[in-house]
């Protein structure tokens, strides 16, 4: 019976000794539950004080007081910590009096999902969100940065605004903590779906997105206030928005690939409103790091800046407040209940309001700005920022028009993945032709004739590369966005030759002035290289193939030039399921090139079958197999099995592509390490 | 200093948008916890029959908008594609439901063949059968997925949009709200 390695911990108690079961006890007795919520309690006191105190400080100019704002998020992250161990240990020592554990895990879970389940469920993926806030709190209150004492303070009081009313929701109305009596001797377990490695990754990755987009609006709301919005303001936000924008790109990617590997559809995206509810404040998120980019060297684009960070977490609040309140028709069943929507709501209108009220007020008082050419660097900015808003609001608007339409008019409709192709796709392809533009052209000053002299080479070579595609795919969007993706590489490697002055100095030179570069001029390289991979990836998956079989076994399948061979079907037990596992050899003109073994397990606690796809990659191709439901037949022999089978070109690189641009945002975090490297050289 | 007012009020539209925003789902949710109002399901009717253009699947027997129009019986329009598996499960229920009211398919994003090929595998529960190659009549009627079913009465009015496979107590649903 062969197991998953991660599945065997789950009987780890078991194997224990005596003294290392009293030990845990001893853990658990002093990390109880009622330790935690007291701690929860706790850190929503703390959260509350550190609004307070360092505003009136800053109000009478007393510099002790605005002083208090880093003591008070250490203390409210050390109290969250315990507060989240004391909620880890009543999930693995599987105390059942807890009804969050109770609901959500059962004895016979694995380890990993012991703790993983704790933020698969609305309480505590809401104390998840508490928690990540109270820690980019102390990260904040801890950075190096050569931050003015008043500003800082202010934005360490705006986090503790943040964080107060969200532990405050905790408490209120999803407390993990509550206990339920008497305590029943099993739980019900977890949803079988969410027992994924990806799924315990995906939620805490992108609620650090979510979470970590608070900081620049706190430094927003903190400069708002302060009437303090100049270049040093921009550099201390700069890091904090890329920081939480590679988190953002890393969770979604993630997401997307849990969804393409565990639903068993061969899709990766559905546009389902959770979906949108985390891509809009990517979306405003990668608009703001360009804003700020063109801000930092020209000063324009100020307010629009502001504007941004403000709306950006503003998204990423009201997309929480969406999945939770039940208005939007998800299949991200989150348990909801229109009080907590309320609640939310409630929280939503305090931040967002407040933060617009005062934009509103002060934004328009600050210095104006001078007018930007469009054929210069900063122009080309303004024209992405355009662009990405204008994918954001289309996608808001399809996610927010069937509930308001019903709202309005009574009327119903749903708005679905067609729509959002179709509308999205024009605007990613200009995009594309911009984003291989941009880097290229100088900040300010602009030469026409310059500007034609680099782009028309590349020009023709990339239409070159589309008639080609076109003519021998006979398909023209996957043809143009070939060509497109081809135009950005293109121009990618130029841009690195002019930088580090190719051919015009010796090699070793070259390679010497390459290490030298700024990280920026790496960053939006690599980010947009990241970005063509995705697209790449996307246009690959336009020619998947599949089919949808029933067959009994030893019967063979064609598709995409390979003999798809169902081999053998078998029963495996696990320790909280039953599964069936196929065997599927697959085979390139007579020779094996792989076997696959779909499975679908059964979970009898929660009476729920979940398929396990299995996938071959050779990172060019996927070879993606699911098994159905099995057919009652006359013949009980010879059973039929239905089997999904995927040909998937260039799937893996659709997730890749996101990790690259997370990493591209990632190296400008680095410190910089031009003078040490000029030491090296000589 | 009027021109500090002017500037204000320009920059309050996103305040003014938000607010909006946020009355509405205030209203949204106090109407939910009331139960007037319920995203998940369509039941109040609609105004008419969407715009849509549809292909014939050669041997069966097909349809368009105006004979949709024209019925004098209710008629359960059903997207289905053969390449779905929730949609391949779903067949045992709709041959059951079609023996109470007609089913009309609409084959989404698929090819003549693979339809023929499906229904060599399936009974057919559809009296007619359509197709949607491109997709642009799903977006017409606002398909999320597929297979997704509608209830649409004479004249052409759509009175319930079921966003999943049917289930059997969508069966008795759809039954008790003809007969």
């Amino acid at each position: 019976m062969a197991l998953h390695p991660t599945l065997k911990h789950g009987t780890i108690f078991l194997n224990l000794k005596p003294f290392q079961i009293r030990k845990i006890h001893l853990i658990s007795e002093i990390l109880s539950p009622e330790l935690g919520h007291y701690l929860l309690a706790l850190s929503c006191c703390l959260a509350g004080i550190q609004f307070i105190v360092p505003l009136v400080g800053c109000k009478a100019k007393q510099a002790s007081l605005m002083m208090l704002a880093s003591p008070l998020a250490y203390a409210q992250g050390i109290a969250l910590s315990l507060s989240f161990a004391c909620l880890i240990t009543a999930s693995v020592t599987n105390d059942f009096s807890v009804l969050s554990v109770y609901q959500n895990s059962a004895s016979n879970k694995p380890l990993l999902y012991k703790i993983s389940g704790i933020w698969g469920n609305h309480e505590g993926s809401i104390f998840l969100w508490c928690y990540l806030l109270a820690l980019f709190n102390s990260l904040l209150a801890l950075s190096a940065q050569p931050i003015p004492l008043k500003l800082k303070s202010r934005a360490l009081a705006i986090m503790g605004g943040c964080s107060a009313g969200f532990t405050l929701f905790c408490l209120l109305t999803s407390n993990p903590f509550l206990r339920l009596w008497p305590a029943p001797l099993q739980g019900q377990g977890m949803n079988p779906l969410l027992q994924d490695p990806g799924l315990a990754l995906h939620p805490p990755l992108l609620y650090m997105g979510y979470v970590g987009f608070a900081i620049p609006f706190a430094f927003t709301v903190a400069g708002l206030l302060d009437n303090t919005i100049d270049l040093a303001w921009a550099q201390f936000v700069k890091p904090w928005v890329t920081i939480a924008w590679a988190c953002l790109t890393c969770g979604i990617a993630l997401g997307s690939w849990w969804s393409y590997y565990i639903l068993g559809w061969g899709g990766y995206w559905f546009w389902d409103p959770v979906e949108n509810a985390s891509l809009l404040p990517w979306l405003t998120g990668t608009a703001l790091i360009h804003a700020l980019y063109a801000y930092t060297r020209t000063e324009s684009l100020k307010l629009w800046t502001l504007l941004l960070s403000i709306s950006t977490f503003s998204l990423s609040l009201s997309g929480t407040f969406l999945v939770r309140s039940g208005l939007l028709n998800s299949v991200h069943a989150f348990t909801s209940d229109p009080t907590r929507g309320v609640f939310i709501l409630a929280l939503l209108a305090c931040i967002s309001g407040s933060a617009l009220l005062l934009y509103a007020w002060r934004a328009p008082t600050l210095a104006q700005e001078t007018g930007v050419n469009p054929l210069s660097k900063e122009g080309s900015l303004i024209f992405n920022n355009i662009l990405l808003c204008t994918i954001a609001s289309i996608v808001l608007t399809g996610t927010l028009y069937p509930p308001f339409l019903q709202l309005l008019t009574n009327q119903s409709i749903s708005v679905g993945k067609p729509f959002f192709e179709q509308t999205t796709v024009p605007f990613v392809l200009i995009s594309l032709f911009f984003m291989a533009v941009g880097p290229r052209l100088p900040f300010k000053k602009t030469n026409s004739q310059h500007l034609l002299n680099i782009l028309s080479i590349p020009a023709m070579l990339c239409l070159l590369i589309f008639l080609t595609s076109w003519f021998c795919l006979h398909q023209f969007l996957p043809a143009l966005t070939l060509g497109l993706c081809m135009w950005v590489i293109i121009h990618t490697i130029l841009n690195y030759a002019k930088k580090i002055s190719f051919l015009q100095k010796s090699f070793q030179e070259s390679w010497r002035q390459f290490f030298r570069l700024p990280y920026s001029v790496h960053a939006s390289l690599i980010a947009h290289t990241g970005m063509v991979v995705t697209v790449l990836g996307i246009t690959g998956m336009a020619f998947a193939t599949h089919t949808i079989v029933e067959i009994p076994l030893g019967d063979t399948v064609p598709l995409a030039g390979y003999e798809w061979t169902l081999s053998s079907v078998q029963t495996v037990k696990g320790p909280n399921f039953v599964a069936l596992k196929a065997a599927i050899k697959i085979a390139h003109k007579g020779k094996v090139v792989t076997w696959l073994f779909p499975s679908r397990k059964y979970f009898p606690e929660q009476n729920q079958i979940v398929t396990h796809v299995s996938i071959e990659t050779n990172f060019i191709r996927d070879l993606y197999a699911a098994l159905g439901s099995s057919k009652e037949t006359l013949d009980k022999q010879h059973p039929l099995y239905i089997l999904r089978l995927h040909y998937n070109p260039l799937a893996p690189w659709i997730w890749i592509g996101g990790l690259i641009m997370a990493f591209g945002g990632i190296i400008t975090l680095w410190p910089s390490t031009k003078t040490k490297f000029k030491n090296d050289c000589l | 200093m009027k021109d500090i007012a002017r500037r204000r009020l320009i920059f309050s539209l996103p305040l003014i948008t938000t607010l909006g925003a946020g009355t509405g789902f205030y209203v949204m949710l106090s109407r939910l916890r009331t139960g007037s109002f319920d995203p998940k399901e369509i039941k109040t009717p609609q105004i008419s029959l969407p715009y849509f253009n549809l292909e014939r699947v050669s041997p069966f027997p097909s349809f368009n908008r105006n004979e949709l129009l024209r019925q004098t019986k209710p008629i359960v329009i059903n997207f289905f594609a053969s390449w779905c598996v929730p949609c391949l499960t779903e067949m045992a229920i709709l041959n059951q439901l079609s023996h109470k009211i007609d089913i009309w398919g609409i084959a989404y994003k698929e090819n003549s063949h693979a339809i023929n090929e499906f229904f060599s595998r399936n009974d057919n529960p559809y009296k007619r059968i359509a197709q949607d190659t491109k997709g642009d009549a799903g977006i017409q009627w606002g398909l999320t997925g597929v297979p997704e079913s509608f209830l649409v009465l004479p004249k052409g009015i759509i009175i319930s949009h079921i966003p999943k496979p049917l289930s059997e107590r969508d069966v008795e649903t759809i039954s008790n709200t003809i007969g």
